[in-house]
């Protein structure tokens, strides 16, 4: 009992990594996609629960908030309005995916051996209260993410901001239907 | 923060106001009023330039501004008046080209202007953050923009291609970035500077970090071995969005690529020079050997923009003062020249990427003598023959290589030189010595603004060839920012 009560904080870390790559195995290994959908979610979670562990409760939320709840969803949506089944069997698909595997699992193993390095350089454990302290007072983890996004960060934001605008426009220009094009080219090149 | 560092930001909050008006008046006028549309962009894009020179301009030394987001120096201004400058041909340059083949005008204008915003915001960078986002603003305009052809197959492919392999150097760039930031804890340009002149205690990581990061750049710069998405992107895009990519985001692209290597990285200079000389030489050698025997003209000029691109590294190699310089002028240059060339394709061009063959310059001397002349006074200044602004450039950037010891570079870019004029002079072969057959000769198309832009460009090439002093003064303004 001891045990569990001294290191509860890394049995709970273990716990959900376990869970969290279970999920993202289950993503790639599922048949159905609905079921990989589900299985992804669960990945989301866990990853929103990882970030509240270590003290990120801002990024925690908006992981469920947006990951989970958005962009999730959005995959159902398509997957219900595209009829999966009716795409070409999977094995067409993994039959030559063997080398990129391979090289996908090499730079793998290179980023793990980077994280390494890195986090033995980056010395003994870091401060708990180092994601939420602002100008030496400690707040919410929230205010201090607003404090730096909307201060330090602002010109990278608003930017990032017309960024998703211009995103918006390509996806507008690319997918709206010209009557006056199509005709053309009817009559024209065909 | 204060209000009053809003100030020298206000040119690029005022053209990406500018893109929302243009953006929502396109609807309306895209189609019915192009031309007056057109003038209303390129309009904001004057306002933009002189709010550049009466708010942007620094009083003194470099100065960093908005929680060291953006620096105010006279780099800065050089290069985002270049892009004004740019952007503002391009756009007239377009709007006759879009509009006769069936596209709308608002978009493309608009996203024009978006481009423009985040090339400044590259320009200005102070921070690893705000440069990638400036990079990110750009790159996803312009992908959007060459494939605004978007019943065209070839515009389809260019842009597929440019995306997924723009992405993919993103990603390598940000990798580069994230290493970076792991090992020396901050993004500024200066603290990374003072940093790696301290010599900081994780070098290996910051050093792989660093070369990440250019192997991204050297992909924005379209250099070998990063350069395969170049010639189907050009070839794809619209041809005046072939002009304006291989000019301005290609110039954008060497500003950051200044600020990061010459400015932040240069004490960890032993780290990246082996990268970038080798590179160089690779983009020097491929691209003009590659452009020999190409057939279509603005694949031909796609790999004879990844050969300039060989020229201006030797600048960066150099990693001297003159070198940097030289690159400034060298890419203010390199603009006129490539945007009227591919303004001379679009002239030739009718619907269907008829014009873009070497044999249809055929006799275009007898057709039209004044064009004709113009296309041989841009092909003189790209193979860099003097009294072309072509010659100054390579002078000034292979006298840095040699200044700093890289003879045996400069022999090459020497050689490769001389290579290059065989494929220029191809086209200039065609349209002088030959007559073609008459009958399948591409007509030029009557489109009096894109005449006006080609000839402006001629005008300046011309110019800064025959007095370069000027301009020199203004790109050798821009060195305090680097710290020379």
């Amino acid at each position: 009992m001891d045990f569990l009560v001294q290191n509860f904080a890394v049995l709970l870390f273990s716990l959900l990594a376990v869970l969290t790559v279970a999920g993202a195995i289950g993503v790639v290994t599922l048949k159905n996609p609905v079921h990989s959908a589900i299985s992804l979610l669960g990945t989301f979670v866990m990853v929103a629960a990882l970030f509240v562990l270590k003290h990120a409760e801002f990024l925690g939320a908006v992981q469920l908030l947006v990951y989970a709840g958005g962009i999730l969803v959005l995959f159902l949506f398509v997957i219900m309005l595209v009829n999966v089944r009716k795409l070409r069997p999977e094995s067409a698909f993994l039959s030559n995916l063997a080398p990129a595997a391979v090289a996908v699992g090499t730079l793998f193993g290179v980023m793990v051996a980077l994280v390494m390095v890195l986090s033995r350089l980056a010395g003994p454990g870091a401060d708990p209260t180092a994601l939420r302290t602002v100008e030496g007072q400690v707040l919410g983890n929230t205010e201090a993410v607003g404090w730096v996004l909307y201060r330090t960060y602002l010109v990278p934001f608003e930017v990032v901001s017309v960024i998703l605008l211009v995103a918006m426009i390509g996806a507008i220009v690319f997918g709206r239907r010209q009557a006056s094009l199509e005709r053309e080219e009817e009559g024209g090149q065909g | 923060m204060t209000l009053e560092q809003f100030v020298p930001f206000v040119p690029e909050i005022a053209l990406a106001v500018a893109a929302l008006a243009v953006l929502l008046a396109g609807i309306p006028m895209g189609r019915k009023a192009p031309r007056a549309l057109a003038l209303l962009s390129v309009a904001a894009m004057a306002v933009s330039a002189i709010l550049v020179v009466l708010y942007a301009t620094p009083s003194a030394g470099p100065e960093v501004i908005l929680g060291g987001m953006l620096s105010v120096d006279g780099f800065g201004v050089f290069f985002k008046l270049l892009f004004l400058l740019a952007g503002a041909i391009t756009l007239l340059m377009g709007v006759g080209y879009v509009v006769r083949a069936g596209y709308g005008y608002g978009e493309f204008a608009s996203l024009v202007l978006f481009a423009t915003v985040g090339m400044m915001v590259m320009a200005s960078g102070a921070n690893l953050a705000s440069l990638y986002v400036g990079l990110e603003l750009m790159a996803l305009s312009v992908y959007i923009l060459v494939g605004y052809f978007k019943l065209e197959v070839k515009s389809n492919e260019g842009a597929v291609k440019y995306f997924v392999l723009g992405a993919l150097s993103s990603a390598i760039l940000l990798y580069g970035i994230s290493l970076v930031y792991g090992g020396l804890g901050t993004l500024e340009l200066g603290a990374i500077r003072d940093a790696l002149a301290a010599g900081s205690p994780s070098g290996r990581v910051v050093g792989l970090g660093i070369v990440l990061v250019s192997f991204g750049m050297l992909f924005k710069v379209a250099a070998v071995p990063f350069h395969v998405w170049t010639p189907d992107a050009y070839e794809g895009a619209p041809t005046p969005i072939t002009a304006f990519i291989s000019v301005a985001p290609k110039a954008a692209a060497f500003a950051m690529f200044l600020r990061l290597f010459l400015g932040a990285f240069r004490p960890a200079i032993g780290q990246w020079h082996g990268v970038l000389w080798v590179a160089a030489a690779a983009t020097m050698i491929y691209g003009n050997l590659a452009a020999l025997t190409q057939d279509n003209v603005k694949r031909m000029l796609a790999y004879s923009s990844i050969a300039h691109a060989g020229y201006a590294l030797l600048g960066i190699v150099a990693a001297n003062a003159m070198g940097a310089w030289s690159l400034l002028l060298y890419m203010l240059i390199y603009t006129f020249m490539n945007l009227g060339a591919f303004g001379f394709v679009a002239l030739l061009e009718s619907r269907g990427y008829a014009g873009e063959l070497v044999t249809d310059y055929a006799g275009l001397a007898k057709r039209a003598p004044a064009a004709a002349a113009g296309m041989l006074i841009l092909m003189l200044a790209l193979a860099g023959i003097p009294p072309t602004g072509g010659f100054m450039g390579k002078l000034y950037v292979f006298s840095a290589a040699v200044q700093a010891g890289y003879v045996w570079l400069v022999v090459i870019a020497v050689i490769m030189s001389a290579v290059s004029l065989y494929y220029y002079f191809r086209i200039v072969v065609q349209m002088y010595l030959h007559d073609g057959d008459g009958s399948e000769l591409a007509a030029l198309v009557r489109d009096r603004w894109l005449e006006i832009g080609i000839a402006a460009c001629v005008v300046v090439v011309l110019i800064l060839g025959v007095w370069p002093a000027p301009a020199l003064g203004w790109a050798q303004a821009g060195l305090a920012a680097l710290g020379f």
